[in-house]
């Protein structure tokens, strides 16, 4: 079984990389192979994870105690009715004259992650973010060293100067002109050197998925010795 | 056609064969890069080590196959130091792809390395819990709620109620943590453990993220993450700590540092074609100023 499933992964990943090649069929079926197994997969996950644990077997706990353990001798929580009609309406879409219901869901569903996400966003990502910028100090003598504190100083420095002329470069309520626009000037390098970055781990990313497919290609190719 | 204007016009299937090249070569060689930890990554491990023995740690591998070669190092030599250190391990994913990695993770580091540790008192498989940020949310006051099973061990050991589970009696929420790990790829991931998890009970969070990710995540830190693995670079910086502290782990956690090489070769040969694209460019314009 174990060869079986290393040869269709290794004709698969083949079948894949002869794209850099030029588009063929045997990329076509592997593309197509994977977004019907990934699809697949997805919804066999989302029913016996989602559905049956957290609706079924609330609803019907008798019904469920053999597949769902949890739901032996727990009592019916008919308040859940309720996510499996919004659940449910939420597929009337497909129906045009009745597809505004769907409308209920999406509300229930969009209300509920603005609320959950709003305040975490908030506190996390927006007053910690300006809290832990605004709070570095511009000069401090905490290093180990000499170079470290200089060290210390600059990235604190390079941070510090970095957000403001970021924020000025997308302040455009004056002309960026004089003073002010050489801030902005330093803010595109900024944003320059943050893309240059971003673009640098993305390789990284990427070489890694290489080194990973061609490491299990060799694993295949040493099952035939 | 100049030199110059050839090569700028060189078809690119050279260019990915070069590549492809440049990476099965020093892999064939089986060298390890020479990488030395960086102080965010040197300050997750030591957060790690400092714990006092019994501490709980959460390690949630919220990633999918397509991200293993990146993730599933940093996930082993977190577990392998974590073990190490006699840390109680729970082992958690809010990703549907997780479960398999976590079968991965159990048989091949956890009881491969660590034959004498029991499952249920020194580790446990959750597995996998549907829910995204919302679980992690749920997980901060009703841990138990939200897992009343274990995943188990695959086929040596069925799925079990968590209330029989001798570690999990201590854990009513993330609070009962001393430390969370998530390794993650893309959402919900590292980001939603420190903004639902560990901005919220105050637990230390530090993790592992694929390198597309990690330039998002550095600004949590040092506040809101006490250290972070970006990439594959980020685990064979990891595993260069935990072996340089660890001399016993130095064969089985250099899986990253294996890879970093070729990654190495591979990065000097596309800078290689950059500054060659570049001079084509600029050849190519001065000639067309001339004419």
């Amino acid at each position: 079984m174990e060869t079986l499933q290393l040869w269709i992964g290794a004709l698969l990943t083949l079948m894949i990389f002869s794209f850099l090649y030029r588009d063929n069929p045997f990329y076509k079926f592997a593309e197509h192979l994977f977004v019907g197994v990934s699809a697949a997969y997805w919804m066999v996950q989302g029913f016996w994870n989602e559905i049956v644990p957290n609706l079924l077997a609330k609803l019907f706990p008798n019904q469920m105690a053999n597949i769902v353990e949890a739901a032996r001798g727990s009592q019916v929580q008919s308040h859940y009715a309720i996510a499996g009609i919004l659940g449910l309406i939420l597929l009337t879409r497909l129906i045009p004259p009745i597809a505004w219901l769907s409308r209920w869901s999406m509300a229930f569903i969009i209300g509920y992650t603005a609320g959950t996400n709003l305040t975490r966003y908030l506190s996390s990502d927006f007053v910690t973010q300006v809290q832990s910028t605004l709070s570095r100090p511009l000069i401090t003598g905490s290093g180990a060293n000499w170079f470290d504190t200089l060290m210390l100083n600059f990235s604190n420095l390079v941070i510090v100067g970095g957000v403001l002329c970021g924020l000025i470069y997308f302040f455009f309520s004056k002309e960026h002109t004089g003073a002010f626009g050489k801030m902005s000037r330093v803010g595109i390098w900024v944003l320059m050197v943050a893309f240059g970055a971003s673009f640098g781990y993305t390789v990284m990313a990427r070489i890694s998925l290489l080194i990973g497919r061609i490491e299990f290609l060799r694993g295949w190719i040493l099952s035939f010795l | 056609m100049t030199f110059f204007e050839k090569l700028g016009s060189v078809d690119r299937r050279w260019i990915f064969l070069f590549i492809a090249v440049a990476v099965t070569i020093p892999l064939l060689t089986g060298r390890s890069a020479p990488v030395i930890p960086s102080p965010i990554v040197q300050h997750l491990f030591d957060a790690i080590d400092a714990l006092p023995p019994g501490s709980r740690v959460l390690l949630s591998l919220d990633f999918g196959p397509s991200t293993v070669p990146e993730n599933l190092p940093m996930a082993s030599a977190v577990a392998r130091h974590c073990l190490k250190k006699n840390l109680a391990l729970y082992v958690i994913t809010i990703w549907a792809t997780g479960p398999p990695i976590i079968n991965t993770l159990m048989n091949d580091v956890i009881r491969a390395d660590f034959p004498d540790k029991v499952y249920g008192v020194d580790y446990v498989n959750l597995g996998y819990k549907v829910g995204n940020q919302g679980v992690i949310q749920a997980l901060n006051t009703d841990f138990k709620g939200q897992y009343t099973m274990d995943a188990g061990l695959g086929k040596d050991l069925a799925p079990q109620p968590t209330s029989r589970i001798a570690m999990m009696k201590p854990i009513g929420g993330l609070r009962d943590f001393q430390f969370i790990v998530p390794i993650g790829s893309g959402f919900p991931g590292v980001k939603e453990w420190v903004q639902f998890g560990g901005d919220v009970s105050g637990v230390d969070v530090g993790g592992g993220v694929t390198a597309v990710e990690a330039p998002l995540l550095y600004p949590y830190y040092p506040q809101q993450l006490s250290g972070l693995m970006g990439g594959l670079l980020g685990a064979a910086e990891y595993e260069a700590a935990l072996t340089q502290a660890y001399p016993e782990f130095g064969e089985s956690a250099k899986v990253a540092l294996v890879r970093m090489f070729p990654q190495t070769v591979a990065h000097l040969v596309i800078v290689g074609f950059v500054v060659l694209g570049n001079i084509a460019f600029f050849a190519a314009k001065r000639r067309a100023r001339k004419r």
